[in-house]
């Protein structure tokens, strides 16, 4: 277990017209190896609760433990907060606002710097980051960021995270404002960061195409609540009460529904566009006695390899 | 966004907020010029009981408007020692090396942080009753004569309601960077003086590159809409004065009478003087 959150509550501007009860009730294990999206929609506590992880907002009600930190609003003894922010590191949305330095280079290194690391030590891990998000590290080192594209920039902006190795690495709508291509790019990287650099990962997100193409747990906020905490495949079990809540459930699950309202018989645990595909080419094979290969059809529809473990697995199955 | 409370709107709706927006600007100038007028603690005594009516009437809480001196804290202690220490005249209380400390600055400092306390929350009084767009609409309203010599009222009016507008955002734009940057560790409260400011760095040149990139797409958007500040434009909300408007400029000039009277008649003084020989006495 990395982080286990207990009974965490939080009011913006407590005794003043503008008082607002952000966080009313929350409890929530994270697991090391957690995939983890967040939903949610605007004014859900998302926001709220998952700078609480890193200590950028102080706890005022309940407790958090990070691997050994504890952070609760006892104000002595003060949490080591500099190694906190090491373990988890926080990309918010539109990362590429916070760059400031000449150079690339110095921009990722500004983190590793914070921590104290010696010189060769801070070299390798920016020269480890920037690659790790895709950029040539001898070809952008010594450009000026706010010089690059979009796209580009953003990378730096993760890049100057990831330089200081969390464990959990946490990124509120990575993919904001981003065209198709960038979106995608951003996805493919936060698969391969998830691998290479930080096993737990937790994403929030408002596009809930885009968030079950990764995660293998999805917690939904309501009301500065956890309203819903399943594996990814289980939580549109409660399609209904989502769709109350005012939450987008999956295109996938949306077409899924009508042609099963249609007559078309289509096999249970839809969720992502590629489940879709390989229900529909199973029923297709069964109605017409074809053997169409999924796998095929797949591969030239996504031309990103996105399948997860949880797809990986229903593959198998077959 | 712990000290954003000075100037803060604080809606109540109370019968404060309901007056025209031009009467409670021009409260506010006149009792800004006559707070500098008094003469006497009977003359502070006064002032502070009208304007304690005032924050009683608006509704806006005791603390909120109290703690609108904070963000003054520091300038009141500072004239406050200066004054103690360079004001000298009359009878000597306290004498060290080069201090020495008179019943004249002693009287003087307390006025003098009488002052600037009244005037400090009398100002933020304005602005917890008046939204912005209301308050650039009544100094566009009071200024319009100036159009007359070729003062560009309108436009300096955008460009206050664009300021004004445009605080908050960036006060948020600010704690989002330094939250991006204090999850990337930087130590934005301890060491010395330079390397505080040097800590800033990461900061202020985000906010400024925002502040740029949000100046040009304000720009574009008001282009784009033809925006034109020379034409004369018509208003959605048409200012009009009320009876509580009337009623209000009766208090004032009331109030600025007994001050002059105070100031220029000593009126104030007579009965300070009464009190003060009252409290030697006994």
């Amino acid at each position: 277990m990395s982080i286990v959150v207990k009974n965490l509550q939080f009011t913006y501007s407590a005794n003043s017209p503008y008082e607002t009860r952000a966080l009313k009730d929350v409890n929530l294990t994270i697991n090391e190896g957690d995939f983890l999206g967040i939903v949610g929609h605007t004014g859900s506590g998302k926001s709220t609760f998952i700078q609480h992880l890193n200590g950028l907002i102080k706890v005022q009600e309940g407790e958090i433990e990070v691997f050994d930190i504890k952070l609760t609003n006892v104000k002595k003894p003060k949490p080591d907060l500099r190694k906190l922010r090491s373990h988890v590191g926080m990309v918010f949305q539109y990362p590429e606002y916070q760059l400031f330095e000449e150079t690339v280079y110095k921009d990722v290194a500004f983190g590793p710097k914070n921590l104290g690391l010696s010189q060769e030590e801070i070299n390798d891990r920016v020269k480890e980051a920037i690659e790790l998000v895709g950029l040539d590290y001898e070809k952008y080192k010594d450009r000026a960021p706010f010089e690059l594209s979009g796209g580009q920039k953003r990378r730096v902006a993760i890049a100057g995270i990831i330089a200081m190795k969390p464990k959990v690495l946490i990124l509120d709508e990575p993919t904001a404002g981003l065209d198709p291509s960038g979106k995608e790019q951003i996805l493919s990287l936060i698969k391969n960061l998830k691998e290479k650099c930080s096993p737990t990962i937790i994403v929030i997100s408002h596009d809930i195409d885009e968030i079950t193409r990764f995660a293998n747990r999805l917690v939904v906020f309501n009301d500065g609540k956890v309203a819903f905490d399943e594996p990814m495949k289980e939580l549109f079990k409660h399609q209904q009460e989502l769709v109350e809540m005012g939450l987008d459930i999956p295109l996938a699950i949306k077409i899924a529904n009508e042609l099963k309202a249609k007559g078309i018989k289509l096999g249970e645990n839809i969720v992502t566009m590629s489940d879709l595909l390989r229900e529909i080419v199973i029923a297709y094979n069964k109605k017409n006695g074809t053997d169409i290969d999924v796998s095929k059809i797949r591969k030239s529809v996504f031309n990103f390899d996105f399948s997860n473990s949880n797809q990986e697995e229903v593959f198998k199955d077959e | 966004m712990n000290n954003f409370s000075f100037g803060q709107y604080y809606p109540t709706n109370s019968l404060i907020h309901r007056l025209d927006p031009r009467t409670k600007l021009m409260f506010t100038f006149v009792y800004m010029i006559i707070v500098f007028l008094i003469k006497s603690y009977m003359g502070y005594l006064c002032t502070a009981a009208l304007l304690a009516s005032i924050i009683l009437i608006s509704k806006v809480p005791f603390r909120v408007v109290i703690r609108s001196i904070r963000a003054v804290l520091f300038l009141l202690f500072f004239t406050l020692i200066i004054n103690l220490l360079f004001y000298n005249e009359g009878k000597t209380v306290f004498e060290w090396s080069f201090i020495h400390i008179t019943v004249g600055g002693i009287d003087y400092s307390i006025k003098m942080l009488f002052r600037l306390t009244l005037l400090v929350m009398g100002a933020s009084m304005l602005t917890f009753t008046t939204t912005s767009t209301e308050l650039t609409d009544a100094l566009e309203a009071l200024l319009k004569p100036l159009t007359y010599i070729k003062v560009p009222v309108h436009d300096l009016a955008i460009i206050m309601s664009i300021a004004l507008r445009f605080i908050p955002t960036l006060m948020e734009e600010t704690q989002k960077i330094m939250n991006a940057q204090k999850a990337r560790g930087a130590n934005l409260d301890t060491g010395s003086f330079f390397e505080r400011i040097k800590a800033m760095l990461p900061i202020l040149i985000p906010l400024f590159v925002s502040a740029f990139r949000r100046a040009d797409e304000l720009a574009d958007a008001l282009d784009a809409r033809c925006y034109n500040a020379t034409d004369k434009r018509t208003k959605m909300k048409k200012l009009k004065f009320g009876l509580t408007d009337y009623l209000s400029f009766v208090v004032t000039i009331i109030f600025a009478v007994l001050v002059c009277l105070d100031a220029y008649m000593a009126g104030g003084a007579y009965i300070d003087g009464l009190i003060f020989s009252a409290i030697m006495g006994a």
